[in-house]
């Protein structure tokens, strides 16, 4: 019973911990200027998708075009705010991989708490990390990882 | 499978056993529900700066979720303020058992005493969920017809027929309760199988009747049971425990699975597929039309739902269940293995919940702080905290809780497919049983992963 246990462990959680302790490559790629239009309106951005390479400089320039609306970056924790019709800018560098949720910081209207977007940097390696788990934790299920 | 019996303390036990402690509580939850509604009326219309919008869906939301059914299973229900005035004007006391109070005690109709008007209910609300988590005063007039709601069983019906039969959250709190690692059972049944008067049931001096229409000598899952702590109180041989035991006890116990609670599994998985997708992707399509009630988009988007939860999700798995058994030649019938392996999606639909909500409630958390201040949005500043600015929290690790839940949710789901495949191994090879339920729950948990962390 307890050879059986160590086997279980040992066949589900050594990769795991694999998948887990894993360095992630950083972008091989030269980092470059990136200037991206977003425009909020109606509870969303337009485009709502980002996607940059990481070490990337960033200039998001916000376009709100009905109400104030906000942006917040998860993560980066950096925001900016654009009154209707004009144009804020917001610049960083996308040190940080993976996907960044990003939200609308001023109350805008009745569908201001799920106005979101993603910005995506690099590889999300939390994600294929999790894909990987998954599929351990399914096959654990399948084989027993308890009696 | 150990338990140990909270009972067997001292301070514990008289806590449980008073009534006092309980009735502050609902009292407390009665009061701020009262506001819920009273600010949902005459507040501010901005529902991120109105106490009955961020109260009930951030605040309340939050611990339900994260600490109410994952730890105590129905404990919320125990100090519920919904059906609380309805059960005072039913038993003719507040703190006392049954006097002679108002109600009409006629029976719960036989063909529904079972989840169905609770699966539909939440799929009801669930339809027009954006509106009312948005709307003050569609939160208002929600919490109040479910308010009326909960008077008028109780002046019809015996006992808390709105809890048991009717509550919307009731049926999925129940569902989930299975999971929690604590439980009210009696200590010897033999003791029970003795007793002539059933007290538990029929109420005594000390206590009233199972107000959840349960006779604690039979429980052996936590579904039903409302945590009201009566059977505590009218046992005259102190032979009711309140257990600590393993998480999930409940879903290894055979008996008494249910088509109406297999559906229930999976109404709430796909309710969380889809308000993952409305509420916290990027689609602004989808999230207006979810909001414009009414309109053909919205038609189209409460249409697409319904056949999601009800129609596309069950299929799948009932074709992931045919599919084990002809691989494993069982003989078992398709529809007791649908309703046995959806069991084992309670985990997993539990994990999607709360995930769900990590998001939700950690980025606008921060709007309880104003709303204590200045609950209807008026201007006030009662504790200093009305101009505190939204700030989301925890974004940098949110999406890593997620899928630690996420993973643990599948892993546990998994293990229960096989538990749950192992009962009937005289009658077919357990592997190619579980092979495609364990592909169907993994295809879910990747589909989350997607929403939320991809």
């Amino acid at each position: 019973m307890q050879t059986s246990v160590i086997g279980r462990i040992a066949l589900f959680g050594l990769p795991a911990l694999v998948v887990l302790l894993a360095p992630t490559p950083s972008g091989s790629a030269e980092p470059s200027e990136r200037i991206i239009r977003i425009e909020a309106s109606s509870f969303a951005y337009k485009p709502a998708l980002i996607a940059v390479a990481q070490g990337d400089h960033i200039t998001i320039e916000l376009v709100a075009t009905d109400v104030v609306h906000g942006l917040h970056v998860d993560g980066y924790d950096l925001s900016v705010t654009a009154d209707p019709g004009q144009t804020q800018r917001l610049t960083f560098v996308a040190d940080r991989q993976g996907t960044f949720r990003i939200r609308c910081s001023v109350p805008c209207g009745p569908l201001h708490p799920f106005m979101i977007g993603k910005l995506k940097v690099g590889t999300n390696w939390l994600l294929w990390r999790a894909v990987a788990l998954a599929l351990l934790a399914a096959m654990a299920g399948v084989v027993g990882f308890r009696q | 499978m150990t338990r140990r019996d909270l009972t067997h303390f001292r301070l514990i036990k008289t806590v449980l056993h008073r009534r006092g402690p309980q009735f502050a509580l609902t009292a407390l939850a009665l009061g701020g529900f009262v506001l819920a509604i009273v600010s949902g009326l005459a507040g501010t219309p901005v529902g991120s700066r109105n106490f009955g919008i961020v109260a009930v869906w951030i605040a309340w939301w939050a611990v339900l979720m994260l600490v109410a059914v994952p730890l105590f299973g129905r404990g919320w229900c125990s100090i519920c303020p919904i059906p609380a005035p309805g059960d005072w004007l039913q038993r003719g006391a507040l703190l006392q058992p049954a006097t002679r109070g108002l109600g009409l005690g006629r029976r719960w109709p036989r063909a529904t005493r079972n989840m169905w008007l609770q699966n539909a209910a939440f799929a009801v609300l669930a339809l027009f969920s954006v509106v009312i988590l948005t709307q003050p005063i569609v939160t208002a007039v929600v919490l109040l017809a479910l308010l009326f709601l909960a008077v008028g069983a109780s002046l019809i019906f015996e006992r808390r027929a709105f809890c048991r039969y009717l509550c919307p959250v009731g049926g999925f709190v129940g569902l989930y309760s299975q999971l929690a690692p604590v439980e009210l059972r009696v200590k010897d049944r033999a003791v029970c199988a003795a007793d002539r008067q059933k007290s538990c049931y029929t109420g005594n001096a000390a206590g009233c009747g199972c107000p959840w229409l349960v006779y604690p000598g039979a429980l052996e899952k936590n579904t039903y049971c409302g945590l009201c702590l009566e059977c505590l109180r009218t046992c005259p041989h102190d032979n009711i425990a309140v257990n600590w035991r393993s998480v999930g006890a409940d879903l290894l116990q055979p008996r008494g699975r249910r088509l109406d609670e297999a559906f229930k599994a999976l109404i709430m998985l796909g309710s969380a597929i889809v308000y993952a997708a409305v509420m916290l992707g990027p689609w602004g399509t989808l999230k207006s039309a979810a909001y414009n009630i009414g309109s053909g988009t919205w038609l189209i988007y409460a249409l697409g739902f319904l056949a999601f939860v009800f129609v596309v999700l069950p299929g799948a798995f009932l074709f992931t269940v045919h599919a084990g058994r002809k691989l494993a030649r069982s003989a078992v019938p398709l529809r007791r293995a649908f309703v046995h392996f959806a069991y084992a999606l309670i985990p997993l639909g539990l994990a999607a919940w709360v995930a769900f909500t990590l998001s939700f409630v950690f980025a606008n958390l921060s709007y309880v702080w104003p709303v204590l201040s200045d609950p209807m949005g008026w201007g006030w500043d009662l504790v200093g905290t009305a101009g505190d600015s939204w700030t989301p929290y925890l974004t940098q690790v949110v999406p890593a809780l997620q899928t630690g839940v996420l993973l643990g949710g599948l892993l546990w789901s998994g293990v229960t497919v096989r538990r749950i495949a192992l009962e009937g191994r005289s009658q077919h090879p357990v592997f190619p049983l579980t092979l495609p339920v364990m592909a169907f729950c993994l295809v879910i948990t990747l589909g989350l992963l997607g929403l939320l962390v991809g």
